[in-house]
């Protein structure tokens, strides 16, 4: 049994979703062109990912005992269905909200830092406090490194950069030096 | 004329749509396994049995599936065939299995895979299906395969666990560890804009050299 803050910062920092896992890319350098947009969407997917991570245990403890092969086909089942109902009550709830994430939430059901964080949880046997911990850790990790590659990218348009590196290719080497500043991050425990 | 048109299905996925040089899709298992070439190699050809096996049967029953529920029929379908791949790598090559850990039953979250089948095997007939499905899938390994080689190369001094530098190279450990995925895959990109670049000013001058010619 780990300990609760080890888990938070093990996901926010050292092992951070988008990284050091490269999961979630797609967004991650899709939609990371403004700081505001990041924020939202990394908001969306945090929100997301903590109701995934119940969602995740309550069938690993209840259903997938006694099917274990069934268990990828159920988490995008339930992430996707999990996601349009989320997309329902917000439309219901607080519209001004559901404006404000707009075409994100349909688009995070597709985002594999979901369906990786249902898995990993899977795999190290987390309890549900735990998974909890792990997805808040997870998704604030997500969200600062999308806020993060969003700042750097609206300062470097700024510049004067030449043609031939703009666009994906930059976006990507920025991406290598931040990944580069959170390895130093591993130094933290000793045992990870 | 039949057999050009699936040729030219086959070879557009290789080289100028590449999934990943061209159109930047299914860049999480991309970057996330390709420390080594064995590795780059595995998941490519899980990623193939994949892509293949659901276009050829999103093909089958594309007028079966409503529109409405298209989307989740595609990936059910795409969860089978992974959960498939998961377990027939977990029989065959445990050793290989265990690296890729959790980024096999991630498969199903690769884009490329989603956009074939809403992007072309939901609207062609099987054979050209399938022979996009190859293309790109083909397309993906070969990307797969020389970023997982430039880091192997680079970061360990061997490829497929063979030395191939002598005893004093230094090995550049940054290059398998996570940054060294996005500066390598930054670098093809940039020398892919360099290529596109030049192709694109040389037709120019011969556009320039025909009118000034007239």
């Amino acid at each position: 049994m780990e300990n609760l803050p080890w888990i938070f910062i093990s996901a926010l920092l050292v092992n951070n979703f988008v990284l050091t896992y490269f999961l979630g890319l797609c967004p991650f350098l899709g939609v990371s062109n403004s700081l505001e947009t990041s924020a939202r969407l990394g908001l969306a997917t945090t929100f997301v990912m903590l109701v995934t991570a119940v969602c995740a245990w309550v069938l690993n403890t209840y259903v997938l005992i006694h099917a274990p092969y069934l268990r990828l086909i159920c988490f995008i089942v339930v992430i996707a269905s999990t996601v349009q109902f989320i997309e329902m009550l917000i439309k219901k709830l607080s519209p001004a909200l559901f404006r404000a994430m707009g075409i994100f939430l349909p688009l995070i059901t597709t985002n594999c830092a979901i369906l990786g964080l249902a898995i990993f949880a899977t795999n190290r046997g987390y309890g549900f406090v735990e998974g909890i911990v792990y997805a808040l850790g997870a998704g604030i990790g997500f969200t600062l490194a999308l806020v993060l590659l969003a700042g750097l990218r609206e300062e470097s348009e700024l510049s004067n950069i030449p043609k031939l590196i703009q666009g994906t290719a930059m976006n990507l080497i920025i991406a290598g030096v931040l990944s580069m500043a959170f390895m130093g991050f591993a130094g933290l425990f000793s045992s990870s | 004329m039949k057999k050009n048109e699936s040729y030219e299905e086959f070879v557009k996925g290789i080289w100028r749509d590449n999934p990943v040089f061209a159109q930047v899709l299914g860049m999480c298992p991309m970057l996330a396994v390709t420390n080594s070439a064995i590795n780059a190699i595995a998941m490519g050809m899980a990623s193939m049995f994949v892509l293949v096996g659901s276009s050829f049967l999103v093909s089958i029953f594309r007028n079966v599936i409503p529109k409405q529920v298209r989307i989740s029929c595609f990936i059910i379908i795409i969860a089978t065939f992974v959960t498939i791949a998961d377990y027939t790598l977990l029989a065959l090559v445990p050793k290989v299995h265990k690296e890729l850990g959790a980024f096999i039953p991630l498969i199903v979250a690769n884009c490329l895979i989603l956009g074939r089948q809403e992007a072309f095997a939901s609207r062609y007939p099987t054979r050209l299906a399938v022979m996009d499905a190859l293309g790109m899938a083909g397309g993906f390994l070969l990307a797969l395969f020389s970023l997982g080689a430039v880091r192997e190369i680079l970061g360990d001094g061997a490829l497929f666990g063979v030395r191939i530098f002598s005893e004093n190279f230094e090995p550049w450990i940054v290059m398998i560890l996570p940054p060294g995925g996005f500066l390598t895959l930054g670098v093809i990109l940039l020398f892919f804009n360099w290529f596109k670049y030049k192709k694109d000013e040389f037709l120019a001058d011969v556009a320039e050299a025909e009118r000034s010619g007239n």
